[in-house]
């Protein structure tokens, strides 16, 4: 029954919230240094990355033992990425043409 | 006495169509994760949108970034990232039975989802004034001037897209703190009747896991609404 429920310690939350608040100044304060096209892939892979804190620590995904929630999820972003990588390639190259 | 042993084996939680407590309580999260998958697609229509239009009219979205207040969209990051620690540690509370802490993280978490949407109100109000809103008193000509003076040719009809999908991108996800609000007000409710035990807070999960989600969905928008072009002009 439920007596088996990881309860996780209230400092590794507290810890993962400071994480997030830095990154959040972080990809604000990169955004106004010139780094090219470089720009969108931080503050893109710094988003992911808090992103992947919440749902692993903050919506427990780390600590589930269900296969049935990590395929959900897992088959959500393949079906995102169908969309907008597939959406990408065709707008995304149709001056070759 | 033979009451309170049939309720031993039998939680007056669990239906009648589930085994034990935990199989209740992974269907419960399984059908909130489906959900969530369904929203991921809603909202992932609306990023391809922005997507495909903000390559084709990139100079417009920098422009129209350029001109929303970073500050609000910043200090709205934290707020709604304050407010998934106290869904964090309220879930936890839940877990170890502290009904009066649950309770209290509740109603903190319900104080910043309202304070995300006053500061977004006033967001919005600031863009009303500056005649940002797509529609017939639609101006960007304060964009085309700023344009102009280092060299960038826009067109106040693309600057228009960009507003559209600010406002249709933030307002879908306003909606969604709205009804995380009604959902959360609900829980507050029976957590203050004593309705959720170390046995039983599976709403208390799985609402907590609707507002994590949405929470999720600023840490995109934020980037990719204000953040597109900040760098200082050459």
């Amino acid at each position: 029954m439920a007596e088996h429920e990881h309860i996780l310690s209230a400092r590794l939350y507290v810890i993962i919230w400071a994480v997030l608040m830095c990154l959040t100044v972080i990809t604000a304060g990169v955004a106004f240094i010139d780094l090219g096209p470089f720009n969108t892939v931080v503050a893109l892979v710094i988003a992911t990355f808090k992103a992947l804190l919440v749902v692993l620590i903050f919506m427990h995904v780390k600590y589930t033992s269900d296969r049935l929630t990590k395929t959900v999820i897992l088959s959500a972003l393949f079906w995102l990425m169908l969309l907008l990588g597939l959406s990408l390639m065709d707008y995304g190259t149709r001056h070759f043409v | 006495m033979s009451d309170s042993l049939i309720a031993l084996e039998h939680p007056t939680e669990l239906q009648h169509h589930f085994a034990d407590m935990e199989q209740q309580k992974n269907t419960s999260t399984f059908g909130m994760w489906l959900f969530l998958g369904t929203e991921i697609m809603f909202f992932g229509g609306m990023f391809a949108a922005y997507l495909i239009y903000r390559r084709w009219y990139y100079n417009e979205f920098a422009l129209g970034s350029r001109s929303i207040n970073i500050w609000l969209g910043t200090i709205n990051t934290m707020v709604l990232i304050c407010s998934s620690l106290t869904v964090a540690l309220g879930v936890r509370a839940a877990q170890m039975g502290k009904r009066k802490l649950l309770v209290t993280l509740l109603l903190i978490t319900m104080v910043f989802g309202v304070a995300f949407l006053g500061i977004k109100g006033v967001e919005w109000y600031q863009k009303y004034e500056e005649h940002h809103v797509p529609g017939s008193s639609f101006n960007a000509s304060d964009l085309v001037s700023v344009g102009q003076k280092y060299g960038i040719h826009i067109n106040q009809a693309h600057s228009q897209i960009y507003f559209s999908l600010y406002f249709a991108l933030t307002g879908l996800h306003a909606l969604h703190m709205v009804v995380g609000l009604g959902i959360f007000t609900v829980l507050t409710y029976f957590a203050w009747k004593g309705k959720y035990t170390p046995e039983y807070h599976t709403p208390i999960e799985i609402g907590g896991l609707y507002w994590h989600f949405v929470d999720i969905v600023w840490i995109y928008l934020f980037p990719l609404l204000y953040l597109i072009d900040r760098k200082p002009f050459h």
